[in-house]
């Protein structure tokens, strides 16, 4: 009963956004639940439909069973989990009652998926055009000379470029974009009804991201296709989706097409995610970070699973699961907010849904003074050999950072966003003396750091310190946390004896906000937030001056990425810390940042402060940088699009670096690098469009 | 030096018991059935190899000049319990439970015929009066009366130890706490909750089996040989339990010869990197591209002719064995450290590079403690791996060597000369099969037990698979 009801509610509704081609469901699943063998639902009745060329966009943190849903869809469950009950019909066809022989049609012929990583997902001793022959052959039945011709016809469709040659070459000749440009060829070799595209994005730069994300859209409009999109991150739905399920904990939460779920979110924690997003608007204030993790895999079922991190759950919410509720406008909700009488009294006393934007940073605009200077960077370049033969001849240089400067004051952050590969995080270990510097001049707190004895340079450790990228790989899984967080107090003699550092463990362990229990613990007890709290506390202890945070919050979710950056931006008011801040999500940048430093192949193209180069931006990579990120209101959409990518850094073009992929470029482009111009007094620009 | 290793062996124990984070993953193995079988054979090897090693020279009964005179032989106390086995040999092979040789030998009846037939044996079965009949009953009689006795002992050691494990508990209880309450349950009520623990009853289960199984083993024994006999006439039962310690000691020694070697050169180059990795890698490809066998037996070869030229160290034949045995465990660990040097040298080459080093390495941690509060333990599970699938390789080894002829001193009892011994009669037509076959079950249950052992200890120090 129940899931015919749920299936009722999702017949089209009168404000669906335009969709290509008819109005038929591709795709109807009712009920689905899929269950590990012990019983534990990790996809927990799921119903939704699909129309001919339709996004449909999963939107969930990590853990809540986005691809385990899809890949139920293909009937690739790994070992231990099936798909207990539900329906799932393909063009009428019941895709869970077929058997397997009559499925490996369905796979690639009807339903075609890609996958994240697109570097894992191709044979590596396969050349593309064989891989891509592959299911020409198994689906469209075509032979000989016809598989060549379509294979090129298919990747020149998919936007590569010298097609011919390129389907002669093996994935580790191609760059990660046009892997999954390959993948996405490979795809849609098959004809496919459905695309299943799982986080097709999330491990490539925001320039190429924006390139595929195009990409979909075109060949959708193209074969008029359904499309199931699998993603955490709202910009990549308000660009692509038509219609949005939320995901949490197994189920979905709520679904509403695209323009209503952004106007008014109908669930707590759609609500929550949408506050929990940074950006300028909000960088005076805390960030509505949601508290607690993702409930693990077979957490009770007896109330609603949102209910011990929601601040509007009463004891309802403690006892009952709520049922699907259809809202008047097409919306779909699971929330006892809309269903009983003391929920209708909830939502009325609330005043407004999202929070004030209205107040402007007024802390930010107020610190304009600056601080005294903390670190001083001069001309520093790293420059890695590269060596052949078997004499280990030195036969060239990949200039990873190239004459990079900058000036950190203190209680300030200074932002370094670019694309991966572009020497970032390069920048921060020659800081940290990890990697040495071939050149250049680092003075922190008026010593300098180049050259100096690894004796001298350990009296200086304490004041500068880095948290990692991912916190699964940054804590020493045989340590216990009390060890871990010692380890730099006995390294640098800090505490005296071991009283003293017990105390400052459990100090360390609250300023951060975890329990002092925890620090008899071994990491993989943690979430990926508390290990990196852990990893923060860790660099607390020997009371830095200056953390060099690299990609802090990249490897974490949305909710549990402002409890981070809120930790981290009190930290900086208590204990005037100064941070450099690595990321290449500009949002972040934009809430916490002070300056922004944009580098481009090892160089520094452009600098400034938050609102010159992020609301001024002067140099063409860092417009295009700015508007390949998709924004959740879907307004500046004015997209430049940058062709091809990064090229290497052993080679770097002739003239002014960003040239190959500039649009302005002009001709003196070519020949000279731009010198530095100044915009104002805080505003740098590498271009010769801005010298104009 | 084996009391020395035990010692150690001890005080790490005592060690270990005084700090609770560390008693927390051994406490784990034993909660595994899996783990707590193996240990208990390993155990039960690793004693038979202790009653071994425990060497006397037995008083001669005349005296010279009023000295007591020891004899040149060297017993042990294992060789005092298996007195039976060892002195009763026969002229030449038998099978197992037989009552006749496996040879036709001319006879002369008591009419003067000259008959060839399979003669009686000497020992085995010699209390049978007509063994075509009466073996098979007789066989049978005795393993039913012997696994019944071994039961019985089983369990009566099962309840003493049970007891003195109350005993004890009570003895803490009432020591620790004064006026603490005494447990009153009796020695009965701990057996059904321990029955009622899964790793409990699995340990329960193997140790009345392996009772049993000694049980028989023993009654036969005392009238058959229960392996067959070997060419010589040896009892192969004893040859085997004797080989047990030449086996363990080989293992054991070569590893912990081979250990540091590996472990050391292997993460030093690792995180080193430069000119130590390169100077590393040149000694270790140089070595392993080298024939072992060749370069073995040249070194034992120099041994030999070295002790050869000092008997005078020597007391005993038994002493300059041990020696012997000694040395190849040097060579072999000296020659066979390459392989997991490079394994360790290949993971170490990972590890540097994840950011917890990183960490340690800007908070300016030296990079000696970082070799050994981060690299090392991280590392343990494929020493770990390797240490146990090595012990087997290396029993082999040993089996190689002595067929080469520079394996253990020739007097010295070893799965290798067992093995060399079967080799030449597997050929023969009827087959000698025994000598092999019980080398071959020997060695399997020794190392299956050490593997799977290894295997739950390695779980049980992994903190990634004891979530809580």
């Amino acid at each position: 009963m129940k899931s015919d009801f749920s299936l009722n509610q999702l017949r089209p509704f009168p404000s669906v956004p335009p969709e290509i081609g008819r109005e038929e469901f591709i795709l109807n699943v009712a009920g689905l639940v899929t269950r590990l063998n012990n019983g534990a639902r990790i996809v927990d009745d799921i119903s939704f439909s699909i129309k001919q060329g339709e996004t449909f966009a999963l939107l969930g943190e990590s853990g809540c069973g986005k691809s385990m849903t899809a890949l139920s869809l293909m009937r690739l469950l790994p070992d231990g989990i099936r798909v207990a009950s539900g329906d799932i019909k393909l063009d009428e066809e019941d895709i869970l009652a077929l058997p397997e022989y009559a499925m490996r049609e369905v796979r690639g012929g009807q339903m075609a998926m890609i996958f994240q990583e697109p570097g894992l997902s191709l044979n590596p001793v396969m050349t593309v055009g064989d891989q891509i022959a592959e299911v020409l052959i198994l689906h469209q039945r075509l032979r000989g000379k016809e598989v060549h011709s379509r294979c090129v016809e298919l990747l020149e469709q998919v936007g590569i470029s010298d097609a011919s040659r390129r389907a002669s070459e093996y994935p580790f000749q191609l760059s990660g974009g046009m892997k999954q440009r390959v993948m996405i060829a490979m795809a849609m070799a098959g004809q496919p009804k459905l695309l299943i595209a799982d986080e097709p994005t999330t491990a490539l730069d925001v320039t190429i991201q924006a390139q595929v994300l195009k990409l979909l859209r075109d060949t959708q409009q193209e074969t008029g296709m359904a499309l199931l999109l699998i993603t955490h991150d709202l910009g990549v739905v308000a660009q692509m989706a038509h219609q949005v399920g939320v995901m949490y904990a197994g189920q979905i939460i709520e679904q509403a097409p695209r323009e209503q779920l952004f106007s008014r979110p109908a669930h707590p924690y759609t609500q929550k995610l949408f506050a929990a997003l940074p950006d300028a608007g909000r960088s005076g204030q805390p960030l509505a970070a949601i508290p607690g993790n993702v409930p693990p895999l077979g957490a009770p079922l007896a109330a609603c699973r949102f209910a011990p991190r929601c601040d509007k759950a009463w004891a309802l919410c403690h006892e009952q699961v709520p049922e699907w509720t259809q809202l008047e406008n097409g919306q779909g909700v699971r929330c006892h907010l809309y269903t009983s009488q003391m929920g209708n009294e909830k939502l009325n006393l609330k005043t407004s849904l999202s929070p004030g934007l209205s107040t402007a940073s007024e802390e930010g605009a107020g610190e304009g003074e600056r601080g005294t200077s903390l670190l001083q960077v001069e001309n520093l370049q790293v420059h890695f050999p590269i060596r052949k033969g078997i004499l280990q001849r030195t036969v060239g240089h990949v200039k990873a950072v190239d004459g990079v400067s900058m000036n950190i004051p203190e209680g300030r952050t200074l932002a370094l966003v670019g694309e991966s590969g572009c020497g970032k995080t390069t920048v921060g270990k020659a800081l940290l003396q990890l990697i040495t510097p071939t050149a250049g001049s680092v003075r922190f707190a008026g010593h300098e750091l180049m050259g100096i004895t690894a004796g001298q340079l350990r009296k200086h450790r304490a004041g500068m310190q880095m948290i990692f990228q991912d916190p699964y790989a940054s804590l020493n899984p045989k340590m216990r946390i009390a060890e871990i967080l010692q380890e730099g107090m006995d390294a640098l003699s800090i505490a005296k004896n071991s009283d003293e550092r017990q105390r400052r463990i459990d100090e360390l362990l609250e300023q951060v906000g975890l329990e002092k229990a925890s620090k008899w613990r071994y990491p993989h007890e943690f979430s990926g937030g508390q290990r990196q709290r852990i990893a923060i506390a860790r660099v607390l202890a020997v009371n830095p001056n200056l953390l060099i945070c690299d990609e802090p919050t990249s490897a974490l979710d949305v909710s549990v990425q402002a409890q981070i950056l809120n930790l981290l931006k009190s930290l900086q008011q208590q204990l005037g810390l100064s941070y450099l801040f690595i990321s290449h999500n500009l949002a972040v940048v934009e809430y916490l940042a002070h300056e922004v430093y944009v580098m481009y192949l090892g160089r520094i193209v452009e600098r400034g402060t938050v609102e010159e180069v992020l609301h001024a931006p002067k140099h063409p990579y860092t417009q295009a940088l700015l508007s390949a990120v998709p924004r959740i209101d879907g307004q500046g959409m004015k997209t430049i699009r940058l062709p091809g990518e990064t090229p290497s850094p052993s080679h770097p073009p002739q003239g002014c670096h960003f040239h190959t992929r500039c649009a302005q470029v002009m001709a003196k482009c070519r020949e000279v690098y731009p010198s530095e111009t100044i915009v104002s007094a805080t505003h740098h620009v590498h271009c010769y469009l801005a010298a104009e | 030096m084996i009391y020395l290793l035990l010692a150690t062996v001890l005080a790490a124990a005592v060690w270990i018991r005084k700090r609770p984070h560390l008693v927390l993953p051994w406490q784990r193995v034993a909660k595994g059935s899996v783990g707590m079988v193996s240990l208990l054979l390993l155990s039960l090897f690793v004693l038979v190899g202790l009653l071994d090693t425990l060497h006397y020279r037995a008083a001669l009964p005349e005296k010279s000049n009023g000295q007591t005179v020891y004899s040149a032989e060297v017993l042990s106390v294992f060789d005092a319990l298996a007195k039976g086995i060892k002195s009763r040999t026969e002229k030449t092979y038998s099978a197992p439970l037989a009552a006749y040789l496996y040879a036709k030998e001319s006879m002369e009846t008591s009419e003067g015929k000259i008959l060839r037939d399979y003669p009686r044996l000497r020992y085995g079965g010699a209390h049978l009066v007509d063994p075509q009949r009466e073996l098979l009953g007789d066989v049978l009689k005795r393993t039913g009366i012997g696994a019944l006795e071994g039961l019985l002992i089983g369990v009566l050691l099962i309840a003493v130890s049970n007891m003195l494990f109350h005993f004890f508990v009570k003895f803490r209880t009432v020591s620790s706490s004064t006026g603490g309450k005494i447990s009153t349950d009796n020695g009965i009520s701990i057996f059904t909750g321990a029955m009622k623990n899964k790793p409990c009853k699995a340990l329960l289960i193997t140790a009345l089996l392996i009772a049993m199984l000694l049980g028989v083993t023993a009654n036969l024994a005392a009238v058959y040989h229960v392996l067959g006999t070997d060419k010589v006439g040896q009892d192969v039962l004893y040859l085997a339990l004797k080989s047990i310690r030449t086996g363990l000691v080989i293992g054991t020694v070569t590893t912990l010869v081979m250990l540091p070697f590996a472990l050391l050169l292997g993460i030093a180059a690792g995180y080193l990197r430069g000119w130590v990795d390169d100077v590393i890698q040149y000694i270790y490809t140089v070595l392993s591209s080298i024939p072992s066998v060749l370069l073995i037996a040249a070194a034992v070869l120099m041994m030999q002719v070295y002790i050869e030229m000092h008997p005078e160290w020597f007391e005993t034949s038994a002493a300059r064995a041990d020696l012997r045995l000694l040395f190849l465990c040097l060579i072999l660990g000296v020659t066979s450290w390459t392989g997991l040097c490079r394994l360790l040298r290949g993971e170490t080459l990972k590890l540097r590079e994840l950011e917890y080093i990183q960490a340690a390495q800007a908070f300016g941690v030296s990079s000696s403690r970082i070799l050994t509060r981060h690299i090392v333990p991280n590392v343990m599970h494929i020493v770990l791996i390797a240490v146990v699938m090595d012990f087997s390789s290396l029993v082999l080894a040993e089996a190689v060597l002595s067929y080469v002829g520079v394996g253990v001193d020739p007097s010295t009892m070893s799965f290798g000369t067992l093995i060399n011994s079967a080799r030449l009669e597997m050929g023969r037509e009827p087959m000698v099969w025994w000598t092999l076959a019980a080398a071959f079950g020997f060695m399997l249950v020794l190392v299956l037990a050490a593997n799977l052992f290894a295997d739950a200890v390695r779980d049980a120090f992994d903190p990634r698979l004891n979530r809580t």
